[in-house]
């Protein structure tokens, strides 16, 4: 369906290309994963897939990719819109309408479609993807789960057979990701499509996968059958982790699977098993002092209650995962605590509100990581960035690029922080924002593009912040980065705490926010690889 | 078992004509058709019980026929805009004088003005009869103006966009785009605002603004260029052919748009002389060849222009026998207007002089006009509400 050959890409002003001398082709009917961290140009080459490289960047392309035996050299993205449908990881930044069924039309009507076959193709399309209540809704009005289902569904109008999906989950919540993989899956399977979909959290889709392509940064693209490219790869998802220190020879795709090797060739572990849950709110605790007092916190946006009333303590030297599906309250009650949003109820940080102290006592009480870590940046270069910092935080010169690269991130100084990559920028700002030296660092969805050695990097960050005595807070969708990272979990939904714990009794008696491991060794009291590793040598 | 069919199936199929939403809504150019028909009308009097009339029957039509959407409310702040209108006009009539014969209410101070600013009079005697002129003319304005705000509140921006022609389909996009694009630029510059509270937020002035400007900036440049691929990717300009538009059409175009300027202008701007041609002046006769001409053209030139782009459109607004007679009822109005203001009519009573003062009268046949602007109200289907959807 699709092939590459001797396939080389140039970014504009690099010297090196992304992509050299690629050859390989992805079957009919494929499940195709592509992987690689971030930066390694997996966006590049989905974009080759439908012309948008080279016709819609500046890059250049040497070689030729051909789908469907049309060549993207002839053929530019619009004429390929018949046979392959693309979908970017935003989906609101690609609609044209605002109403979702125009929005399924928007390509037909593209393509000159009679209005009797557009009509037909809308109404099957809606049932497809199962949103045909949502026909006449607003499309910023739905959720980032119906959002991306909308996406997908008004590529999949003209009827491609093709269909490529720059990661499409990273910005949902375990559940609304699920429920837009089910659907990519059902596509795969029932209709019978090519999918060619590059994922971060690879855990979520790769029992699904046929084939993967993977990118080791070094312009070479490794293709072979999923459980294969996985084993090599240096994306770790738990299960390949798992599979690599149990030295099995090949990858389990799925928790099921991976049970399913335990039961019938071992290793038999006794671990403990997990306690019985009694009680969802039993966090009491870790010794250290309380850092932080809410007392029926609330935050209303008009008539909608982001956050009712929560009442928690938050204590010196721990890290608190907030989890929960998208628009439970979590960044609300993050940016509510850093007293950015208004709210009512009772907020103390160190015996001082910081509702009502100055913006700079403010940000040495409680430091924020918003979710776009780009909207704090706004000078051309990072070592402006790092001396408004300094002076912002009334700290000596210098400091915050001190903080930058004990974080691990090496940064040339002159740099404008809109060309650093995803990680590169959250190091940057939470160096801005460490200057400060707060006793509280709220991170929102910090993991979002990260890739797992970010991921692990970011981890090793918190640890040692933790160990001086901050107290970290970070939302997240990820669970194996809050079951890694977390000492205690805080669940909201609607706006309340469901569950707060050891991020141990809140994870492991979840359906939907335990780990991997957690699954494999289930009913067993584990979270993490590190642990089952020990175990086994232990005994 | 038959029996039970026969019982079962009557509640069923009552209960779903009874649930099932009405999907028939007025196509927005029939709306905007009437409304300046409503507004030519109020143009042609300055009589305020006729106008009061005329804007209470907009209202009606816009309180029984708007839709849920973010337009729909917009018809009180034109109401308000009306008001001030009228109000700033008495006001400043108030304080600058005209001609001082005339009912004197009272006196106020009067300034003294340099020489060269002889013939404008600041304060002194307010004049009843120039007051109440200033309100009747602000009083027109202000109706033709609520018309448009009628318009507003009943036509859908983006259904009204669908119905342009293709060669206008570049534009439509660009507008669509600007309706979807707006509210979200507003969003990230209140993010931007609210996150730079967590930097200190001590840059002033200039730097501060770049600290607020350069995030949006770059959020609308990254948006941009992302909805740039996807509509790429979804075929936008595909069907659009190589060939350019033939120069004989875009000068038909220009000479259209030309012709109907000019026409305008002679119908707005150059007073009737009393000679008649067949009724009309001879320039009107003049004017209204231009316009149709124009028109002609115009709509050709178009049509030609738009042959080379073949998109199609899904589920465009119909136009049938509830738009004819919403178009119909706003004609209508404008020829009983005509009929009303021309000498066989009730010129006085419609346009009555500013001297001496007296109650306007209504004569009984001005009350077809609220009439006829507010059959509307009825003879359309009822718009679809978010509530009234399953």
């Amino acid at each position: 369906m699709i092939h590459f050959s001797n396939v080389s890409i140039t970014q504009p002003g690099a010297s090196t290309p992304v992509i050299a001398d690629a050859t390989f082709s992805i079957a009919d009917g494929d499940l195709c994963l592509v992987m690689g961290r971030t930066g390694t140009g997996k966006s590049t080459l989905l974009g080759a897939i439908n012309g948008l490289v080279p016709h819609s960047s500046g890059a250049t392309l040497a070689g030729e990719v051909t789908v469907a035996n049309r060549s993207t050299r002839t053929h530019r993205p619009r004429d390929l819109a018949d046979v392959v449908g693309w979908v970017g990881q935003n989906p609101l930044a690609g609609f044209v309408t605002d109403v979702v069924e125009d929005e399924v039309a928007y390509g037909m009507e593209q393509l000159g479609l009679s209005p009797s076959v557009m009509r037909k193709r809308v109404e099957e399309t809606l049932d497809l993807m199962g949103i045909a209540d949502l026909r006449r809704r607003s499309l910023v009005e739905l959720s980032g789960g119906q959002q991306q289902r909308v996406a997908i569904a008004a590529v999949l109008a003209a009827q491609p057979r093709v269909l490529v999906l720059d990661e499409p989950t990273s910005a949902l919540d375990p559940t609304a990701a699920q429920d837009v993989l089910a659907a990519i899956t059902t596509l795969v399977h029932d209709v019978g499509l090519t999918v060619v979909l590059a994922e971060h959290r690879l855990e979520r889709v790769m029992h699904e996968a046929d084939s993967a392509l993977w990118l080791p940064g070094d312009g070479r693209v490794v293709a072979g059958p999923a459980a294969e490219v996985l084993a090599m790869a240096d994306t770790t998802p738990p299960l390949v982790e798992l599979a690599a220190a149990m030295g099995w020879p090949e990858v389990p795709l799925s928790v099921r699977a991976a049970r399913r090797r335990i039961r019938d060739h071992g290793p038999h572990l006794s671990l403990a098993p997990a306690p019985e849950v009694r009680e969802a709110l039993t966090w009491r605790g870790n010794g250290q002092p309380v850092i932080a007092r809410l007392r029926d916190l609330r935050v209303s946006y008009g008539d909608i209650a982001a956050v009712a009333g929560i009442d928690l303590d938050l204590h010196a030297g721990t890290t608190v995962a907030v989890m929960g599906r998208n628009g439970s309250g979590k960044s609300s009650l993050l940016w509510a605590l850093q007293g950015a949003v208004a709210s009512s109820g009772q907020v103390t940080v160190d015996g001082q509100d910081p509702r009502r102290v100055g913006d700079n006592v403010a940000r040495q009480l409680v430091s924020l990581v918003p979710q776009n870590a780009a909207d704090l940046l706004y000078l051309a270069d990072v070592d402006a960035e790092c001396a408004q910092a300094d002076e912002e935080s009334g700290v000596t010169a210098g400091t915050a690029s001190a903080i930058l690269s004990q974080l691990g991130a090496d940064l040339p100084g002159d740099r404008n922080p809109r060309d650093l990559s995803e990680g590169q920028r959250l190091a940057l700002v939470l160096a801005i924002q460490l200057a400060a030296s707060p006793r509280i660092l709220c991170l929102d969805e910090p993991t979002r593009g990260l890739d797992y050695a970010m991921k692990h990097e970011l981890t090793r960050i918190i640890a040692s912040l933790v160990a001086e005595g901050v107290c970290v807070v970070v939302s997240t969708h990820d669970v194996e980065f809050a079951a890694q990272t977390a000492e205690r979990t805080i669940v909201l939904a609607e706006g309340e705490v469901v569950a707060d714990g050891t991020t141990r009794q809140v994870c492991i008696s979840s359906p939907s926010f335990a780990p991997q491991v957690t699954k494999v060794f289930h009913p067993s009291d584990v979270m993490t690889v590190a642990e089952i590793v020990a175990a086994r040598v232990s005994q | 078992m038959a029996r039970l069919i026969t019982r079962v199936a009557p509640l069923e199929t009552d209960a779903l004509t009874r649930s099932r939403p009405v999907l028939r809504t007025t196509h927005p150019w029939a709306w905007w058709v009437w409304a300046l028909c409503a507004g030519v009308t109020a143009s042609l009097t300055v009589n305020p019980l006729v106008l009061a009339l005329i804007i209470t029957a907009l209202v009606t039509v816009v309180l029984a026929r708007r839709g849920d959407g973010v337009w729909a409310r917009s018809l009180k702040f034109y109401l308000a805009l009306g008001a001030i209108i009228v109000g700033g006009r008495v006001l400043v009539r108030l304080f600058i004088g005209g001609s001082t014969t005339g009912t004197v209410l009272f006196r106020l101070p009067e300034i003294q003005l340099p020489v060269w600013a002889a013939g404008i009079r600041l304060g002194g005697p307010v004049v009843a009869e120039e007051l109440v002129w200033a309100a009747m003319d602000a009083g027109r304005l202000a109706t033709i103006l609520i018309c448009v705000g009628a318009a507003n509140s009943l036509a859908n921006p983006r259904t009204a966009l669908k119905s342009v022609p293709a060669a206008l389909h570049d534009i439509s996009v660009a507008v669509v785009i600007t309706l979807t694009v707006l509210p979200q630029l507003i969003m990230s510059a209140h993010r931007v605002r609210r996150g730079r509270r967590l930097r200190g937020n001590n840059s002033r002035g200039l730097r501060g603004l770049g600290a607020t400007l350069v995030p949006v900036v770059e959020d609308a440049v990254e948006g941009s260029m992302t909805l740039a691929s996807s509509m790429e990717a979804r075929g936008y300009g595909r069907t659009r052919g190589q060939q350019k538009v033939p120069r004989h059409t875009t000068v038909a175009l220009f000479m259209a748009l030309v012709a109907l300027l000019l026409g305008a202008f002679v119908v707005l701007g150059v007073p009737a002389s009393n000679v008649t041609v067949l009724g009309l002046a001879p320039q009107h006769w003049l004017a209204l060849a231009l316009l149709l001409l124009g028109a002609a053209v115009g709509a050709g030139g178009l049509r030609s222009a738009g042959r080379r782009l073949s998109v199609t459109r899904y589920r465009p607004a119909p136009w049938g026998v509830p738009e004819n007679l919403v178009s119909g009822c706003g004609a209508a109005a404008v020829v009983v207007g005509l009929w009303l203001t021309s000498p066989l009519g009730y010129p006085e009573q419609l346009n009555p002089p500013p001297v001496p003062l007296v109650w306007p009268a209504l004569p009984l046949p001005a009350l077809l006009l609220p009439i006829l602007l507010a059959l509307p109200a009825v003879l359309t289907p009822r718009p679809q509400r978010a509530g009234v959807s399953s």
